[in-house]
C-alpha cells in the first residue's frame, strides 16, 4: 500500500466500506449510464442490507448517483438533493446469491430512456469491483479501461483482440480469460493503461466468433 | 515498494544520515513516481483536511442511530474547567479523539488514519500539540510521512483492518503511528520513534473489533481515545529512553500472530463482545 492509501482517503464517515465504497458505486453506476439518472431501484444484500442504515449506505448510494465523490460533504443530505435534481429512488433488498457481503445491486433509467443494472461490491479502504453489468460478469474495478469481449471458445480469439491493441498501442494491464465449456463460450476480461479508439471496437464486433463486445471506460477519478 | 521493516527504514536513516520521515518521502516519490514537491503537497492536503476535520466538529450533533454525538462538546467543557485528573493537553487530546471520531459517526468529513474508525487518534495527538507549541505546519507534514511509514510497514507485515485482525489492527495501528509522529515532533531519533511505535502497538494488543449493531459508534469513538492515550504514554517513554524488549518489527508480527488466533465472532462482525450484551442486542437500526 502506498503511503495515501495509509493516510485516506479524505471520505465522508463512518465506514470506508460502507460510505466511501458506497458513494463509488453510485458514481460509476451514473457513469456507466452515461445520462442523467432520473429513476433508480438499489437493492441491497448482505452487510449492506443489515448495517447500510446505520453506516449512511443508502445516502451515499444515491449521493453517488448524483455525481458525488466521497469527500463532498453533501452526502449526508443526498435523498433531498435528488429529489430537487429529479431522481426517483427506492430500496430493496436484493435476491443474491454467493455475493460479496457488501453488495448492491442498482437498476437505473437515464433522462434519454437508456436502463442498466449494475451489481457492485466494495471490497474495503473504499475500493469497489463492478461485479455484473446487465447479465454479463465482468468483475472489474473500472479504475482503468476495461474491454469484454463474449465470443466461441475456438482457437485465435485471443491473438486477434491483443495483435489489436498492439497495433493502437495500448498496453494491458491485466487480462483474464473464462469458458463455460471446451469449444462452448468463452469470456475474456482486459484491463488495459491506454483507452481503446471506437472504431477498433467496432472492428472486434465484426469479426466471426465474437459474439459481444463490451467497453468500460468511466474515466477521470472515481 | 513499502519497506518491509522498520529496521530497513532505521538502517536508511543513519546510512544516508536522513531523517525517518525523509526517508519514507524518498521511497513515495520512488513508488509513485512523483517529484518531491508534488509529494509534499498532497500530503500537506492531508493535513490540512485533518485539521479542518478536528476544528469542524459539531456539539450538537448526534449519529443516525443515535448512539454517539455530543460527548466531544461535554469533554471540551469539562477541560475549560480547568479540574482535571489527566491535565489540560492530554484533556485536549480526549476531546479531539471524541470529537473526530463522533464528527465520522455522523457523517461529517474525516482523514481515515489508517481506517475510517481508527480517524481520531492521530489527529488528537497532533492538533492540540500543533496548537499548544505553535508549530509550523511543515513539521505536522513531516510528522504524517513517518506516521504513513509506520502504518505502511504494519499493513505489510500484518493487517489494518478490523475484520482482518480486530480492533488492534485499526485503533493499535493508528495508535503506533501517532507515537512515532509524536516522538519526532519532540526530536526524538529513528530508533525511538520505532520504539514508540512499538510500545504503542504491544499495549493495544488482542483488541477485539466488537461493534455493537455493526455500527462503526460503539466502541470506536472512545476507543480512539485509548489509542491516543496510548501513543502519548509511549512516546514519552521512548524519549526517555525505554526501548521495547520485543523489537518492533516482532511486535507487528506479534499482532498478526494475534488476530489469526482472534475468532471471527470478535473482527467486525458484530456477532461477539460488547455487540452481544443484552444492552448491546437491543440496538436496532430500522
Amino acid at each position: 500500500m502506498n503511503i495515501f492509501e495509509i493516510l485516506g482517503p479524505v471520505m465522508v464517515g463512518p465506514s470506508s466500506s460502507h460510505t466511501a465504497g458506497a458513494v463509488r458505486i453510485g458514481l460509476v453506476t451514473r457513469k456507466l449510464l452515461a445520462q442523467k439518472p432520473v429513476r433508480a431501484q438499489i437493492g441491497m444484500y448482505g452487510s449492506f442490507l443489515a448495517t447500510g442504515k446505520g453506516h449512511g449506505t443508502d445516502k451515499a448510494l444515491v449521493a453517488g448517483l448524483l455525481g458525488m465523490h466521497p469527500d463532498n460533504i453533501q452526502i449526508p443530505d443526498s435523498f433531498v438533493l435528488a429529489r430537487k435534481a429529479g431522481l426517483e429512488f427506492s430500496f430493496t433488498e436484493a435476491n443474491l446469491r454467493d455475493a460479496h457481503p457488501n453488495t448492491a445491486l442498482v437498476e437505473v433509467e437515464g433522462e434519454q430512456g437508456r436502463k442498466l443494472t449494475v451489481q457492485a461490491s466494495s471490497l474495503g479502504g473504499g475500493r469497489i469491483m463492478i461485479n455484473r453489468l446487465d447479465d454479463i460478469d465482468v468483475n472489474c474495478t473500472c479504475e482503468t479501461p476495461t474491454l469484454i469481449v463474449h465470443n466461441m471458445d475456438q482457437p485465435g480469439h485471443v491473438s486477434e483482440v491483443t495483435s489489436m491493441l498492439a497495433h493502437k498501442s495500448v498496453n494491458i494491464a491485466n487480462m483474464s480469460l473464462y469458458r463455460d465449456r471446451r469449444g462452448g463460450k468463452a469470456v475474456m476480461v482486459i484491463e488495459t493503461d491506454q483507452p481503446i479508439p471506437e472504431e477498433s471496437l467496432k472492428w472486434l464486433e465484426r469479426l466471426e466468433g465474437v459474439i459481444k463486445v463490451t467497453y468500460i471506460n468511466v474515466g477521470g477519478e472515481i | 515498494m513499502a519497506f518491509a521493516s522498520l529496521d530497513e527504514v532505521i538502517h536508511l536513516c543513519e546510512e544516508q544520515k536522513q531523517p525517518f520521515w525523509k526517508i519514507i518521502l524518498q521511497d513515495d516519490m520512488n513508488e509513485r513516481n512523483v517529484t518531491q514537491e508534488a509529494s509534499f503537497i498532497q500530503m500537506k492536503i492531508l493535513w490540512e483536511d485533518m485539521l479542518r476535520a478536528a476544528s469542524l466538529y459539531d456539539k450538537n450533533l448526534k449519529s443516525n442511530s443515535g448512539l454517539v454525538g455530543q460527548n466531544g462538546g461535554r469533554m471540551e467543557e469539562y477541560v475549560k474547567n480547568g479540574d482535571t485528573l489527566c491535565g489540560s493537553f492530554m484533556g485536549k487530546v480526549i476531546a479531539t479523539a471524541l470529537q473526530v471520531g463522533e464528527s465520522n459517526a455522523c457523517m461529517k468529513r474525516i482523514v481515515a488514519a489508517p481506517t475510517a474508525g481508527a480517524c481520531g487518534v492521530l489527529p488528537a495527538v497532533l492538533v492540540p500539540y500543533y496548537e499548544e507549541k505553535s508549530l509550523p505546519d511543515e513539521q505536522l507534514v513531516q510528522a504524517l510521512y513517518t506516521a504513513a511509514g509506520i502504518g505502511q510497514v504494519i499493513a505489510l507485515r500484518a493487517y489494518i483492518a478490523g475484520a482482518s485482525g480486530g480492533c488492534q489492527a485499526e485503533i493499535g495501528t493508528a495508535s503506533a503511528m501517532a507515537a512515532g509522529a509524536i516522538v519526532q515532533l519532540k526530536g526524538g531519533t529513528a530508533e525511538q520513534i520505532a520504539h514508540a511505535a512499538a510500545m504503542a502497538m504491544k499495549n493495544l494488543l488482542g483488541l477485539v473489533c466488537d461493534p455493537v449493531a455493526g455500527l462503526v459508534e460503539v466502541p470506536c469513538v472512545k476507543r480512539n481515545v485509548v489509542g491516543a492515550v496510548n501513543a502519548l504514554s509511549a512516546a514519552d517513554m521512548a524519549l526517555a529512553g525505554i526501548k521495547s524488549y520485543i523489537p518492533p518489527d516482532q511486535v507487528f508480527d506479534a499482532m498478526k500472530d494475534v488476530g489469526d488466533h482472534m475468532a471471527s465472532e470478535l473482527k467486525e462482525t458484530g456477532k461477539g463482545g460488547l455487540a452481544v450484551t443484552p444492552t448491546g442486542r437491543e440496538v436496532t437500526i430500522f
